[in-house]
């Protein structure tokens, strides 16, 4: 009895390709994005992109961005697009401006005078000449990486500034060195300074090394300070909002297109097409619908997070209104072409549950996106996920005006258009047969 | 078909013309050159087995399927022109309704997609509501309804907009007997108002009661048409039926009737006499043969034994 139960159910499954697919394909896929994301790194820590502006131009600054340079974690930049040889490097202002429009997640700034005092072993007294990292604190990780390698950098970079410091502190703290042994000392000082020497005149790529990381509280004096998202708690409420928000809009719009499907079981959707009712009419009839229906779920979802997490809504309403728009209208269209290719509820559900998934996967609704692989990173351009997230994230995140979200406007309207008019060609099928 | 256009051109605007109209899906031919006319103010029965060619002839009507050739004009208009939708009502088989929608809804809806004004559309929906006998339940959700009134509902949406001909896909599909005499009412009503009417179903007392003319359809041909008694008169002339049960070796009985160019089913057996003397002698011979006879009745051929006759009795589906 159990037997035939299990053959019964088995049969049942065999036949339904949709179970099948959300049973096996989608699990592989996960597992494959998720490998791609986190596996395909061999166990390396991504390269962060920093840009560096030295204001000191001391021997000690020089060293020290040498081996910032050649520490293989980092990416370091001092001038706009490297490509233009005759841009001007960063200056405190633009590098700034750069991680708060989310060019890079983290810049130092390497004051005058730095070079002079390189290290401190109990903080610096002198705060202006301070190394300065500016951070964007939606990414948690880059600013500790930075940190850490940048005390690394100064102890294998510069040892000969690192010594002559660390000599000046002992003469402080123990009274000085005997002459047999300031002599000594001083000897070894000039070989390192050769050393420091001979490497400037190497390219500084020809010294990569990997990374160990250095840890908090080095004796490089550094600065910390959030350029972006002051309010950390807040700001990833927005990022939450719209992460969350967008990969069940996807969800809701599909769903919501399926009822072309449920009509057309009913034979509603024939009956409307004899009327005078077309079929253009219709899709954009519900299309407009489901774009509705999507903004008002992400209007609750913000206003959710303005009442209980105390989100910054009110202050970024015409950007949401435009980004919530937009994507509304992405996630409406790609919902209707779904449900115009598929032939029933059933294929629906399976094939829209394993697309929204893998485009929320690799798009950074359920993993921020400059967490991910550059490869990934640029796979998720492909989805609504990331091109909505981005947008929001630069009204909520980095208050950047209405005309910075023209590049997500452009194309989460451009997808919309393009879904909706391929949904319009797949629907004739519906029109006549 | 040059000379169907030109037939039909020649012909003043009638509410359902079709001439020639043949349509194939992949090798299957749906309609082989189907030719009908439905005279203004008629009621023309569709019959024909289940996958005859029904459906897709009253979906071309509809301008729902595109003909591979052949021409179907309403009232003078290319069928799927915006004028022949506005004089077409269309009653399908499904029920085309929305269940979450109230009766009053569904009504107000189908009646904008058609086009009404506020004004005829708030008149148009009190009409079919006491026309369908749902003004008590016009406020409830049409999931919410029982069969018959689903039905009464889905006939109301497709005559909203008073069109001037109405296609009915079997409109009594699965409702009580009360519900069928309610809806046969309704359409009686429609006739009273002058609508022409394109009936489709399988009940051939519903096409007896209702039709003023009937067409039979076969593997896509319209096999046969005319009234009701033109139909019978033809497939059977002047003869009657004699339906008879035997008693006897079933393989004998089979043999006997064959031989005698009766019909046998289910263990009864059907003749056709011209007159009623010619009974008693095919009793004599089945004693005769050792066949005892349970009992004897004799009938006017109906619809039934024409459809029968026609389309034959093996399974279609």
């Amino acid at each position: 009895m159990i037997f035939a139960i299990v053959r019964t159910a088995f049969t049942g499954l065999r036949r339904d390709r949709a179970s099948l697919a959300l049973s096996f394909v989608l699990p592989i896929a996960f597992f494959s994005i998720f490998a791609v994301i986190f596996g395909g790194q061999h166990d390396t820590i991504p390269q962060v992109k920093l840009i560096v502006v030295d204001q000191d131009h001391s021997p000690a600054s020089r060293n020290l961005l040498r081996g910032l340079h050649a520490e293989g974690s980092l990416l370091v930049i001092t001038r706009p697009d490297s490509k233009e040889k005759a841009a001007p490097d960063f200056t405190a202002a633009t590098a700034e401006a750069a991680v708060k429009a989310g060019t890079v997640p983290v810049a130092l700034i390497i004051p005058a005078g730095w070079g002079q005092h390189p290290i401190a072993f109990n903080g610096s007294d002198d705060k202006a000449s301070e190394i300065q990292l500016l951070n964007d604190q939606s990414d948690a990780i880059a600013p500790q990486v930075v940190s850490g390698l940048l005390q690394k950098a100064a102890m294998t970079a510069m040892p000969a500034s690192m010594a002559g410091e660390g000599e000046k502190y002992m003469s402080s703290y123990i009274g000085g060195l005997t002459p047999e042994q300031k002599k000594l000392w001083d000897a070894n000082l000039a070989r390192l300074n050769d050393s420091e020497k001979r490497r400037d005149e190497q390219p500084a790529t020809a010294a990569k090394s990997t990374s160990s990381g250095f840890g908090d509280g080095g004796i490089i004096p550094v600065h910390t300070r959030g350029v972006v998202g002051e309010h950390q708690n807040k700001n990833m409420i927005s990022f939450y909002a719209a992460a969350i928000g967008v990969m069940f809009l996807l969800f809701t719009a599909s769903g919501s297109a399926g009822s072309l499907l449920d009509e057309q079981d009913s034979g509603t959707l024939d009956r409307v097409l004899s009327s005078h009712v077309t079929m253009t009419t219709l899709l954009a009839g519900k299309l407009t619908f489901n774009t509705m229906l999507a903004f008002a779920q992400l209007t609750v979802m913000f206003l959710w997070g303005w009442a209980v997490f105390h989100l910054d809504f009110f202050t970024h309403i015409p950007g949401f209104f435009v980004m919530g728009l937009c994507t509304a209208f992405a996630v409406a269209a790609f919902g209707m072409l779904l449900a115009s290719m598929c032939h029933s509820r059933a294929q629906l559900g399976a094939v829209s549950t394993l697309l929204i998934l893998m485009m929320s996967a690799l798009g950074g609704s359920m993993f921020p996106r400059f967490l991910m692989p550059e490869s990934v990173q640029k796979a998720g351009l492909f989805t609504i996920n990331a091109w909505a997230i981005d947008g929001f994230t630069k009204v909520f995140w980095r208050d950047q005006p209405l005309s910075e979200l023209w590049p997500q406007v452009a194309v989460l309207l451009g997808i919309g258009v393009v879904l909706f008019v391929t949904a319009r060609r797949v629907a004739r099928r519906w029109e006549f047969s | 078909m040059p000379s169907a256009v030109n037939e039909l051109s020649a012909v003043a605007a009638l509410p359902v013309e079709v001439a020639g109209l043949l349509k194939r899906f992949g090798n299957l031919t749906a309609l082989d050159g189907v030719s009908l006319r439905l005279e203004p103010g008629q009621c023309l029965g569709l019959l024909g087995p289940n996958g005859a060619g029904k459906s897709t002839l009253i979906r071309a009507i509809v301008g729902r399927v595109l003909p591979d050739s052949g021409q179907v004009r309403i009232f003078g208009a290319e069928a799927g022109t915006a004028a022949a939708r506005q004089s077409l009502g269309w009653i399908p088989q499904e029920l085309a309704i929305y269940p979450r929608l109230t009766c009053r809804e569904n009504l107000v809806s189908f009646g904008k997609y058609q086009g009404l004004s506020s004004a005829r559309l708030a008149e148009q929906v009190a009409w079919c509501l006491k026309w369908a006998a749902l003004e008590d339940r016009a406020g409830d959700p049409a999931g919410k309804l029982s069969g018959g009134m689903k039905r009464r509902l889905n006939m109301a949406a497709g005559i909203i907009h008073k069109p001037r001909l109405v296609l009915m896909d079997e409109p009594t599909v699965g409702v009580d007997p009360q519900s069928r005499n309610r809806i046969f009412e309704m359409i009686e009503h429609l006739r009273s108002e002058g609508m022409s009417i394109l009936y489709t179903t399988h009940y051939m007392e519903e096409a007896e009661r209702l039709c003023d003319r009937i067409a039979i359809i076969d593997h896509g041909r319209i096999i046969a048409e005319g009234s009701n008694e033109e139909l019978v008169r033809s497939a059977f002339g002047t003869r009657s039926e004699v339906t008879a049960r035997f008693t006897g070796t079933q393989d004998a009985i089979a043999a006997w009737v064959e031989q005698r160019g009766g019909r046998l089913s289910e263990g009864t057996a059907q003749f056709t006499v011209t007159r009623p003397a010619e009974i008693a002698p095919l009793l004599d011979e089945a004693s005769t043969r050792g066949i005892g006879i349970e009992d004897v009745s004799l009938r006017r051929p109906n619809l039934e034994s024409v459809f029968l006759h026609l389309t034959g009795r093996e399974l279609r589906d």
